[in-house]
Order: C-alpha cells, then structure tokens, then sequence
C-alpha cells in the first residue's frame, strides 16, 4: 500500500487496560507523532469509525459495549487490538475478572505488541490495518448488492 | 520516617458510633479495607487528620458477614461499602446509596472469598 | 420544576479516554444528581499476590495505572521495605525523588491537555502534550520506557542515573520549564478559560473534607495536605511547600496542578543538586512479615497500600486505594446544580483515573 486513498477514523474504546497503551494512542494524535498528517483523526462517535483502536481485556461487564460499538460501526471496518492485554490478557491474564484478549469478543484483523505498546507500534499496527480496510472494502465492492442488508 | 499507625480493634456494633466521634472531630475517611481469613473477615476502617493516621479494626465471622454501614456518618464510605458487598460478600445495612451487587459486575460472584484466584484458560490468538 | 430526565454519561464518551459511566439526573439543563457506576476496568489484580512473589509484584503495581505507574512500584516498594525493615540507601531515595516528579509533571501536562479539550481548546491540549513529549524523552532516556518505568525495585532502584547526566537534564529541564511558562497564563488568565473554570463545580472546604477528597481536590478547597510531608524518600531534605489554593471551584483546582509542574520542576532542581553518591540497592533477603499503610502523594492525590505479610514470599493481602477512588464521592456533590455543558469539565478537574480505581 503506497498512499491512503481516504482518511481513515479511528474509535478507541478502553477495555480494561492500565491507561499505559491509552496515553500512548492519544500520543499519536499529539504534535510529536501527529498522524492527523495522514488524514486519521480519533472520533468519539461509532458511526463515523473505520478503525476500531482497542486498549485492554475484555471482562464481564465490558463485552456488551465492546459488541455494541463493534456492531455500529460501518462495514468496511477494521479492529486493532493495542498492547498485550488487549492479545491475551498479559500481566493480568492470571486474574479473576479478565477473560483475555479482544478476540474472545469480536474479530481482531491486527495486534500491535507491547507493554505499553510505542506510538510508532500503534501507527505501524492503524498503517496496516488500512491495508486490510482496503482488501474488505474491494472484498464488499464485489459483492452481490441485492444480499446488502 | 514512618508515622504511627494505631488499630483499635472493636465489636461491629460500637462502629456507628465511634465513626461519628471521629467524623465531628473532623477526621477524613482514608478507606475501608478487607482481609479474607479462613473462618472471618477483617475489617479495617483508615481515618487521617491533618498526617495523623488511624485505624478501627471490625472482625467478623464469615458465617455471619453483616456490619453496619457508617454511612451516617461518612457519606463517602458508600463507594467502599458496596465494594465489600460485592467483592467480599458483606451484607452492609443502612447503606446510603445500595448498588445492590451492581457496583462491580464481576466474573465470579464475591471473587475474594474464593479459595485459589482461578486461572482462565487463556490462549494466544493463533 | 421541569421534567426530568436520566442521561447516560459514558462509558465511552468523547472527553472521556477511559470508561467510567454516571447515570446524570436533569431538570431542563441543570444537573440535580449524579450516580456513578464503574467496574468496566476492573480486574482484579490485588488477588495476583497470591500468585506472584513480592519481587514479581512490582511489575504489576506498576501497571496498576500506567499514568502514575512510577509512584505505584514505588509506594509498593516502600511499603515491602517497611515490612521487611530495610533501609534503602540515600542515592536511590534521590532518584526514586526524580522520577517520582517527572511522572508529576508528565501527568499534570498530560491532565492540562485533557482539561484544555474538555472545554474545547483543541490547541492548547496540542501546546501541552508537544511539552509533555520532552519529559517522555527524558523518561524514557533514563528509565528505558516511556510508559512503564521498570526502574524500581524492592531495596532500591534497578539503574542510576550519572551525574553528568543529570547535569544535562537540570540544563534540559529549564528548557521545558521556559516553555510551559509560555502555557501557564492561558489557564490562569485567559477570559474564555476562565468563564468555564471559575464558578463552577464548588466544593467547600468542609465537604472536601467529609466526603474524603484527595490530592489537588482537597488542595484546592483549601486544605494543605500533601502526602509527600509524611517525608518518605527524599522529600524531608528539600524545600517546599504545600499548594494550595481555597476556591474550591474548577479554576482553583486548575491552578493547584499548574503550580504544582512548577514546584516539581524545582524539587527535581534540588534534588540534581543535592544526590548523594553511592550504591542504589541493598540486597534482599527473608519475607515480609507484618501489616503497613503505604501511603504516597500521586499526581491525583494519596494513594494507600496496605501490605499484610505473613513471612511467605507471596503476601497475604494486597489491597490499594487510589485517590480516583477517594474523589468519586465529592465529584457528585460538585456535579449537583451544575448545567449539563459543564459536566465534562468538572469531570475532569478530579483528573480521574479508572483504571487505578478498579484495579
């Protein structure tokens, strides 16, 4: 992928995280890391996201909201899972109230590394879940339109 | 430099009124914590007035988990409180503002009185 | 009266970065109660003490909260020490002093960013994060991350600092210093800043007080606690002051934190000039065995560790309370009478941190 054709959205959501992963993603967005530059900009609003950012485990009480704003978000949509916690639990994997990583709940396209995972981690991991936003885009462009509901 | 930490150990009936005595004298609740024992729970209730710190100890028996709430007193405690009733299943009564067992949703019902914390069978994402 | 109406505040909200969900009563505009709930963050991390040894626990104090996740291991530490009876050498008290104040100021930037785009100040929330950025690098520079410090440990601290780098970082420091001067009048002085801030959000001296508010909430209602008075590490060698200020509204609590940056830059300054040289650790041996209160000032006020050891490598209990905690129940009575627009600001002015409250 040589340049972004549009202007990716980013939602982030906090699962459970320890806050370590979630200043870091508002780094990004900061004038040091700046990625507005490539016309990615963080929305508070489900419907206007193509990227999902999410921080964190997944417990109980945090799965409906994870779900719902999984489901408002428009198809062609991408689900990036920050830092280890938000892979497979990491430090807290061992504790009574995390279930683990965000593919437990909803499908996850990438997996940025780290504790807390770097801003040039999460713009590498947002950069390439624009590839994947673009194969789902061409993959729903293919598709029979009368099945669209 | 530690400062002294004293703990009064008393019966759970005498706690409304001591945390009162303490609440006019203009002492700030600090927390509310609990310890699981095999057969009780151990209260300890943290007061601080300007640095000085202080302690109330309330013992009960795990068959018999009930203390009163001091929310009279400290309308503060109500967060501590229902974290007792939902993680460490206490009974508080007279609790200003009751959750009633939804101010933590949590995977097991009263995780602290569970033997050994549970491991989640956890993989990594293929 | 007007009708009322139930607004959900949260837990995913735009001014919000982490969940935390208030249930907000209206009548017309005006808010005449609030309810918080939360556990969204919560994980339970204090029964991981069963499973890991005191020394493994540092790493997850650590990662209690990553904002403040320096003071956490700290705190942690001090109170394994205490139990254990070991005297940390003088050094690494200095550098534990160092750290612990640098992650003052990052957090304090960071929360005058949030605060400025809280009440919509897009540019000056950038002005403050582009600041923060130089403290991040001399974080990371010194303690090898820029989140997650690592560089404490029970005895001591796990890496030094040389002299000549300090000496470069004291130069550094008044750099970040001239340059955040240039932000501070824009929070005490701005008009529009102000309209938002002054006012709004009242808490009296004696609810502070009653309800159990914390850190920059209690100082700004007038009541000179710090915790860093109880003189655990450095601080009894150094000269400062308590800030404090008696409005009780958002603009106090405002400048509480933006006096605070400055003070912080002047204890690290003392702190550069005065290290003592020396070893950084001791070495460890035996359990803790024993009950202590930690108790430590965090950018968001005291936190308290109760440590319960009963001479076996893992400790009994493990129980934290963080000031976010502690501020929940004043936030409510500051959010009664308030108007709906003014939600997200006073919000903010407790600088709330959920994932330390749940743990």
């Amino acid at each position: 992928m040589s340049f972004l054709k549009k202007s990716p959205w980013i939602l982030h959501y906090d699962g459970s995280s320890c806050n370590g992963c979630d200043i870091e993603v508002l780094a990004c967005l900061t004038p040091l890391y700046d990625i507005e530059r490539f016309g990615i900009i963080n929305t508070g609003n489900p419907k206007h996201a193509d990227v999902f950012l999410i921080t964190g485990s997944v417990n109980e009480q945090n799965i409906p909201i994870i779900k719902r704003l999984y489901e408002q978000m428009p198809d062609p949509k991408v689900v990036v899972a920050v830092g280890i916690c938000a892979t497979s639990g990491g430090i807290f994997q061992e504790c009574y109230n995390v279930k683990g990583g965000i593919d437990k709940v909803i499908p996850v396209d990438v997996y940025v590394p780290g504790c807390a995972a770097r801003p040039e981690a999460i713009i590498d991991g947002v950069v390439q879940g624009l590839g994947v936003l673009e194969k789902k885009y061409a993959a729903l462009k293919n598709k029979p339109s009368k099945t669209a509901a | 430099m530690i400062e002294p930490q004293p703990i009064t150990t008393i019966d759970r009936s005498e706690l409304p009124a001591k945390t009162a005595t303490l609440a006019s004298q203009g002492w700030r609740l600090v927390q509310i914590c609990c310890t699981t024992g095999d057969t009780s729970l151990e209260l300890t209730y943290s007061f601080d007035k300007e640095y000085a710190f202080s302690n109330l100890r309330v013992i009960v028996p795990r068959s018999d988990a009930v203390v009163p709430s001091i929310t009279a007193s400290y309308l503060a405690a109500f967060t501590y409180e229902n974290e007792l009733q939902d993680l460490f299943g206490i009974t508080v009564t007279d609790l200003a503002i009751n959750y009633n067992g939804k101010f933590y949703i949590t995977t097991i019902k009263h995780p602290f009185l569970q033997k050994k914390t549970n491991t989640p069978a956890s993989t990594m994402p293929a | 009266m007007g009708t009322r109406t139930i607004i959900p505040f949260g837990p995913q909200h735009p001014v919000l970065p982490e969940p935390i969900h208030l249930d907000l009563v209206l009548e017309d505009e005006k808010v005449v109660d609030a309810l918080p709930s939360i556990g969204y963050v919560h994980r339970g991390l204090e029964r991981l003490a069963e499973v890991k040894d005191y020394n493994e626990l540092v790493y997850v104090a650590e990662r209690i909260c990553g904002i403040c996740s320096f003071i956490h291991g700290q705190g942690y530490c001090q109170g394994v020490e205490t139990l254990l009876n070991v005297e940390v050498p003088p050094r690494a008290k200095y550098l534990r002093t160092i750290w612990a104040e640098l992650s003052r100021i990052h957090s304090h930037l960071l929360w005058l960013g949030l605060f400025a785009d809280s009440f919509g100040f897009e540019s000056l929330f950038m002005h403050c994060w582009r600041v923060r950025e130089k403290i991040v690098d001399i974080i990371e520079e010194t303690a090898g991350g820029r989140v997650i410090f690592g560089s404490c440990k029970v005895g001591g601290v796990r890496r030094d600092i040389s002299n000549d780098t300090l000496k470069r970082i004291r130069g550094e420091l008044a750099a970040i210093e001239s340059q955040y001067n240039e932000l501070k009048p824009t929070f005490l002085k701005d008009a529009s800043v102000n309209r938002r801030t002054v006012g709004v959000g009242m808490l009296s001296r004696e609810q502070a007080i009653a309800l159990g508010a914390v850190g920059p909430t209690l100082r700004g209602s007038g009541v000179a606690q710090d915790m860093r008075k109880l003189g655990y590490a450095a601080y009894k060698e150094l000269q400062w002051e308590p800030v404090v200020e008696t409005a009780g509204d958002c603009y106090a609590r405002t400048v509480v934190r933006v006096r605070e940056v400055t003070m912080s830059f002047d204890i690290i300054r003392q702190a550069i000039e005065k290290i003592p040289a020396g070893p950084i650790a001791v070495k460890i041996t035996g359990n803790p065995t024993g009950e202590f209160f930690s108790r430590l000032e965090q950018p968001r006020g005291e936190v308290v560790y109760y440590l319960k050891g009963n001479n076996t490598k893992n400790l009994e209990r493990f129980r934290i309370r963080t000031p976010t905690f502690a501020n929940s129940p004043p936030l409510v009575i500051m959010l009664k009478g308030c108007e709906l627009p003014d939600v997200p600001v006073i919000v903010l002015t407790i600088d709330p941190c959920i994932s330390c409250t749940e743990r």
